[in-house]
């Protein structure tokens, strides 16, 4: 596919993937995937064939791959959006510090200190 | 001729609805939080607004990245709350008010904003969970107002500018001025923010300084913080710290002059700068 150009995201901010058309592009697949982990039943077909229920979607390798590893910066890396992302996540009881903390390289309660420290 | 009454921001993270109902509000960590919200109660206890226009974002639930509307405004009888891939208990479905919510879609399209009606849309924690925390045992509290949601996108950029966002509330407020029936009492919601990230190395990020001057700003002079750029936006507030939107969105449609009864502001909750705001409108 041919590199789309950004429209008015020059500015780079460290650590933050711009959710654009771009990578709204990317990531379709994964995210209709997450997206679909809304309902029960959807998240038990996942957990009783995770291969099978990544090729119905369509995953290409680069996301097959960040899903089998639980590599949420991968996944990002790969088009996935966080808000679909959380519901994926979900799954193995994650919540939002324990995904902070893999992200950064923190456990979970240095992560809640870092947040803390904000204050 | 309606009336708005004045407008009500809050931080609308998932784990507040897990802490309502384990009733957290005077655990150490939650009370902070929780402490913002009884002069609210008691403000729409004394004014018992028959109608909540809930300004908020989906995360996931109603929409999808196949179709994406910037602003959306439900048409429905009722507002399904559903399961947003955790399992959590749903509450029961929130009365919606479709003939005000068809007046407002009229009176926006005619104000040239272009938005996607809804005549089904499921709910998720965005509009929910401040429903709980201003009307405890929503949707089953005595009081509860019939409800119009309004979801503005955050999940996908380009999102709406700043300033589009204020303008949409103060065409907003057009549209309720002239709802047609006697009396009726509005209260704007406008939820989620304020500086929080999910995403990426940066993880964790929160700006009080600029959530600060976001809360200073928005009172009495709102047009300044239209001159904030989206890009800014994402740098300074995080990258879902973009809810603010939302905050524009009811600020607009309170009007100029607006008296401020209660403000909360605490760092943090979950990943989350939460802070909670009530405007009053003059009468
Ligand atoms: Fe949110």
């Amino acid at each position: 596919m041919a590199d789309m150009p950004a429209f008015d995201y020059h500015i780079d901010i460290p650590g933050t993937t711009i959710f654009d058309g771009k990578q709204a592009m990317k990531g379709y697949a994964l995210n209709k995937m997450c997206y679909s982990f809304n309902r029960a039943e959807n998240r038990e077909a996942f957990k009783a064939d995770e291969e099978a229920f990544m090729e119905k979607y369509g995953l290409n390798d680069q996301q097959k791959e960040a899903i089998r590893k639980r590599d949420v910066l991968g996944l990002i890396e790969a088009g996935g959006n966080i808000y679909y992302l959380a519901k994926f996540a979900g799954i193995f009881g994650l919540s939002v510090q324990d995904v902070g903390g893999l992200q950064t390289g923190m456990s979970t309660d240095e992560f809640k200190d870092y947040l803390k420290s904000q204050a | 001729m309606a009336k708005i009454l004045g407008g009500i921001t809050t931080s609308h993270i998932p784990a507040v609805g897990n802490a309502i109902q384990k009733e957290l509000y005077d655990d150490p960590y939650w009370k902070p939080f929780f402490d913002g919200y009884p002069k609210i109660h008691q403000w729409i206890q004394d004014h018992k607004p028959d109608y909540v226009i809930n300004i908020y974002n989906d995360h996931g639930l109603g929409f999808f990245l196949d179709k994406m509307p910037t602003f959306a405004i439900g048409a429905a009888h009722e507002y399904r709350n559903e399961d947003e891939g955790w399992g959590l208990p749903s509450l029961d479905p929130f009365p919606g008010a479709p003939e005000l919510s068809w007046h407002i879609i009229e009176s926006m399209v005619a104000d040239e904003f272009d938005i996607t009606s809804c005549q089904e849309l499921p709910v998720d924690h965005g509009f929910v969970v401040p429903m709980q925390l201003f009307w405890p045992g929503a949707p089953h509290h005595p009081d509860m107002p019939r409800t119009v949601p309004i979801s503005a996108n955050t999940v996908q950029h380009p999102i709406p500018t700043l300033k589009r966002a204020l303008a949409f509330g103060r065409a907003l407020r057009k549209a309720l001025l002239s709802f047609p029936e006697e009396d009726a009492k509005i209260v704007v919601l406008g939820t989620g923010g304020l500086s929080h990230q999910l995403d990426g190395q940066r993880a964790g990020f929160i700006n009080k300084e600029f959530d600060q001057y976001c809360l200073e700003n928005i009172v009495h002079n709102p047009d300044e913080l239209t001159k904030i750029t989206r890009m800014e936006l994402v740098e300074k507030a995080g990258a879902q710290g973009t809810e603010f939107l939302m905050w524009m969105m009811m600020r607009g449609a309170l009007g100029d002059d607006v008296t401020e009864i209660t403000r909360n502001y605490h760092i943090p909750i979950s990943n989350t700068a939460s802070g909670t705001l009530l405007l009053e409108c003059a009468a």
